[in-house]
């Protein structure tokens, strides 16, 4: 609809208006703030709050003891606790809230509380702790396995006894932190009427208000969890940060005032959970004439000291685990661990990342093997109209879009022609020049992840103004504008019309949570359906008024139309009220049906798909290794641009976060301690390392989205890391297994030698 | 900790006076005292640029600027920038550029570049980049906020020969 930017929030934001969590104040409002210990495995004997106590300001200290409700929680699993009992399982986990006048207060007094406790080994290593006789994170679970999933796709065997070569590599990523620039924060009040209201710096309102309702011990609609700003998501405003609010809350509820709690971001970091670090070996079957007929992959996933959502991750790595190629003989394993490290959950991309890293490189490695065009060898295997899928998925519901997301880029970034002057390694540059391209499908929304539905309610008033409200979060991605574009060309109406309702868990049915880039599918989904709900009971109540059969009449221009005539719309509204009978309608959209067994790995994973490709152009400089970025073009089919500007939002974001990955971003453990907490040593991409970025947006509406539109937030964040591999290759000669890819003179590129010239800054 | 002192200093043009302990960073006293929260905090180590307001004219990060330094100077928060209802030009053209995203970054962006163009009223693309380098946006909005800023230069310099 508009080609201008638009957005609901646009005034607010830039004159400062905006209010986010921390910027909330209540009269009486009291401060906390978490307490960590030194250890990293530890059981915890005693916590000695005495001094703390009596320490300036401080109202009290409150431990695990002090917990009226439950104190495990989680999405799958329920093994993270509020306030550690037991044990300490990482270097994050909080043993006691001080709350206080003030923060400064409360962070003085923090200090003093004092943890006695037993060190048990750390187990760091995932393979390490899978070994029978590791030290376990969680006894009661048995072992440190958390999961496993599996494709079982032909044999085998076979496919590789028909391969003419076979290539074996070994793969890593690392932790990567999510780095939203507003730290995690709570605000709880507790309100006369026995409600809890929580307003905080979280994506999923819904299992913030599970996580706080559980530590209370208190019914779901004992909890408010009211929306609010949110700078910054990424997928990381989910655990942690509902964890962050069940303190809040707990102090609030104990105390009968409101609370309110912010991270510093050295906390932040610390605690907050990460994307998964991977450990991938890859063997692939190639027969000469240039199709895949093999592919074994084994992937393990560091999940830290909790659960989280491993599980859902790494069930997404299993499902994509060849990219988007046809490959008839799969055999995949991938296992999630625990280890006594930072855990890890949701992050853009959500274990798409990391195979594609693994994936883009192996089919360019094999390409060249054969002496094959890799363009042309990913166009002989890729999905293509009704391919069947690894996981014997039939792609025959809607445009598979594979080879136009190739050939546009290619086109926008003049790849054949640029892909001649690569240098390869060539002693005779200073500047070594490459360009690389990747490209994937992306299963969109949850898939068979989980229960994947969504609701609206649109309330039109008597004077023509409207209401929207939908279960999805604006997490600065700009949700709620889309969610009032979609609204506003379903009824034919101008997007001031409408206003969406601050949204709150005590309005709206649980909708989930806006992660897996489902914003847009799912709540615009929702909306569309409450739109034409509206629509029939209008043009059932107004047919007469219109002179005309419901069926004939039209909602566009800002009125509604019948034979001959037509009523503005807010007279159209009038009209309503004075039929007594509500312009209201509420809408759901539930996601058509996936399947999944887990035996086999097969099934129809997610109901529909997006296809992308990137490419880059980079030099290295042969001597010093400084990469310097050159140009970036991106092609997705998004399905239905929404919201054109926000969409190219999300094409440039993704591509510079990714690109944050490929080449210098990595969160620096030892013994199981996060050393890099703050940005001048946890360094993300700046203005002046970025390049003109090209964005090509490629539009095939989806026939099972209402809405039309599918995704685009994390499809354009998981190829960035391959093309810039795939680029630095053909600049050097030199192939990266492992990222950061801190040094790209080294075949051996690890954290632990960046060149002299990337340092930290001391 | 030292002691509780008044300074003075013209704050989005008004004169205030505060008493607070001169060691406090400026940040803290601006969201918790004067209640102007458009002023983030996002790293406290003057890293990431979102608490940045302009002093006399100078973008500084006030999450390291102790309260007593800005005694008898000018101080200019987001809250100040746009007259009334009327926005400023860098605020219009980070809207029509759709440069806004979370927003968290944005007031920083904003007055960063505001005393980007106070130096340089008309800069070039580089000295936009340049100048714009130590403000961090996780977005990834960089592209469209350096683009803001020159459509925005080029209106002020328009506004001024007119």
């Amino acid at each position: 609809m508009p080609d201008r930017a638009w957005r609901n929030d646009a005034v607010a934001k830039v004159t400062g208006a905006a209010r986010y969590t921390d910027d909330l104040k209540l009269p009486g409002l009291l401060h906390a703030v978490p307490v960590y210990s030194n250890f990293v495995h530890a059981r915890i004997r005693t916590i000695r709050t005495g001094a703390a106590e009596a320490a300036e300001g401080v109202i009290r200290i409150l431990t695990a003891r002090d917990i009226p409700g439950a104190n495990r929680h989680g999405q799958i699993r329920k093994d993270m606790p509020v306030l550690a009992d037991d044990k300490i399982r990482y270097h994050g986990d909080v043993i006691a809230i001080v709350v206080a006048r003030t923060r400064v207060q409360a962070v003085a007094a923090a200090a003093l509380v004092e943890v006695v406790a037993e060190p048990l080994p750390a187990v760091l290593d995932p393979e390490e702790a899978l070994r029978p006789d590791a030290v376990p994170v969680h006894e009661q679970h048995g072992s440190n396995l958390i999961h496993t999933h599996r494709v079982r796709r032909g044999d085998i065997e076979r496919g590789f006894g028909e391969s003419d070569f076979i290539l074996e590599h070994d793969f890593q990523t690392q932790h990567v932190e999510h780095a939203y620039l507003e730290t995690e924060a709570a605000v709880c009040l507790p309100r006369p009427d026995g409600v809890m209201e929580v307003r905080g710096s979280m994506q999923h309102p819904f299992s913030t208000r599970r996580f706080v309702a559980g530590t209370l011990g208190e019914p779901l609609a004992n909890v408010e969890v009211v929306g609010t700003p949110l700078g910054g998501g990424f997928g990381g405003k989910d655990d942690t940060a509902a964890l962050v609010c069940a303190r809040a809350a707990l102090a609030a509820r104990l105390l009968g005032r409101p609370v309110k709690m912010t991270y510093d971001r050295e906390w932040s970091m610390r605690e907050s959970y990460k994307r998964h670090p991977y450990r991938v070996r890859y063997r692939m079957g190639v027969r000469r004439d240039g199709i895949i007929r093999a592919v074994h992959c084994r992937i393990v996933a560091d999940g830290g000291a909790y659960c989280s959502v491993t599980p859902w991750v790494t069930w997404r790595s299993t499902v994509q685990c060849c990219g988007p190629y046809t490959v008839e003989n799969v055999h995949c394993d991938t296992l999630g661990v625990y280890t006594n490290n930072v855990f890890t959950g949701a992050m853009r991309g959500f274990g798409s990342p990391q195979m594609n890293f693994v994936v883009e490189q192996m089919v360019e490695i094999a390409a060249e093997k054969l002496g094959m065009d890799a363009v042309e060898f990913r166009r002989l295997n890729m999905v293509q109209q009704d391919s069947l899928t690894i996981t014997g998925q039939k792609l025959n519901q809607h445009r598979v879009a594979m080879g136009e997301a190739l050939d546009r880029v290619r086109e926008a970034s003049s790849f054949e022609e640029k892909r001649k002057r690569c240098s390869h390694g060539s002693d005779e540059e200073e500047e070594l020049y490459g360009i690389g391209l990747a490209m994937s499908y992306r299963g969109v929304s949850l898939g068979a992840e989980g229960a994947d539905f969504t609701a609206a309610t649109v309330n039109a008033q008597a004077d023509g103004s409207i209401l929207l409200d939908v279960g999805v979060h604006e997490n600065g991605q700009g949700a709620e504008s889309a969610m009032i574009l979609v609204l506003a060309r379903e009824l034919g109406v101008r997007p001031d019309r409408i206003r969406l309702q601050r949204s709150s868990t005590a309005t709206i049915p649980d909708s989930g949570t806006t992660v897996a880039s489902r914003g847009t599918i799912m709540g615009g989904g929702a909306v569309v359906q409450a739109a034409r709900e509206l629509k029939r009971k209008i043009a059932t109540t107004l047919s007469q008024r219109l002179g005309c059969p419901m069926e004939e009449i039209r909602f566009e221009g800002e009125a509604v139309h019948g034979r001959g005539q037509a009523l503005p719309f807010a007279e159209a509204m009038a009209e309503m009220y004075k039929a007594r009978v509500f312009p209201f309608a509420f809408g759901m959209f539930r996601a058509p049906e996936v399947s999944w067994d887990e035996e086999t790995g097969q099934g129809d994973a997610y109901f529909t798909w997006v296809y992308g490709c990137q490419a880059v152009e980079l030099t290295v400089n042969r001597r010093t290794g400084k990469v310097t970025l050159l140009g970036m073009t991106a092609a997705h089919d998004v399905g239905r641009a929404v919201n054109r500007p926000m969409v190219l939002g999300q094409f440039y974001g993704g591509m510079a976060m990714g690109a944050g990955y490929a080449l210098q971003e990595e969160v620096r453990m030892e013994e199981g301690k996060i050393r890099n907490t703050n940005f001048h040593t946890y360094r993300i991409l700046k203005a002046d390392q970025l390049p003109d970025m090209q964005a090509v947006i490629i539009e095939n509406p989806d026939p099972l989205s209402p809405s039309g539109a599918k995704s685009i937030g994390e499809p354009v964040n998981e190829i960035m890391a391959p093309a810039i591999a795939n680029a630095i290759y053909n600049a050097t000669g030199i192939r990266h297994f492992r990222i950061p890819i801190l040094n790209p003179l080294s075949s051996e590129s690890s954290a632990e030698d960046p060149p002299a010239d990337r340092k930290e800054p001391s | 900790m030292s002691g509780e002192m008044t300074i003075a200093f013209k704050l989005n043009r008004r004169s205030v006076k505060i008493k607070a302990d001169g060691e406090r960073m400026l940040l803290w006293v601006l969201r918790d005292d004067l209640g102007l929260t458009g002023t983030k905090y996002g790293c406290g180590e003057s890293q990431c640029g979102a608490c940045t307001v302009v002093i006399n004219g100078e973008a500084v990060r006030s999450c390291r600027v102790p309260l007593k330094s800005v005694a008898g100077k000018e101080v200019l928060t987001i809250e100040g920038l746009a007259r009334g209802k009327a926005l400023h030009p860098l605020q219009k053209a980070l809207i029509r550029h759709g440069a806004i995203q979370c927003g968290f970054c944005t007031p920083g962006m904003i007055l960063n570049a505001y005393s980007l163009l106070n130096r340089k009223p008309v800069p070039g693309p580089a000295e936009i980049r340049e100048g714009m380098e130590g403000n961090l946006c996780r977005c990834g909005c960089y592209g469209r906020i350096l683009e803001a800023i020159a459509s925005a230069a080029e209106e002020m310099k328009t506004g001024r020969t007119r």
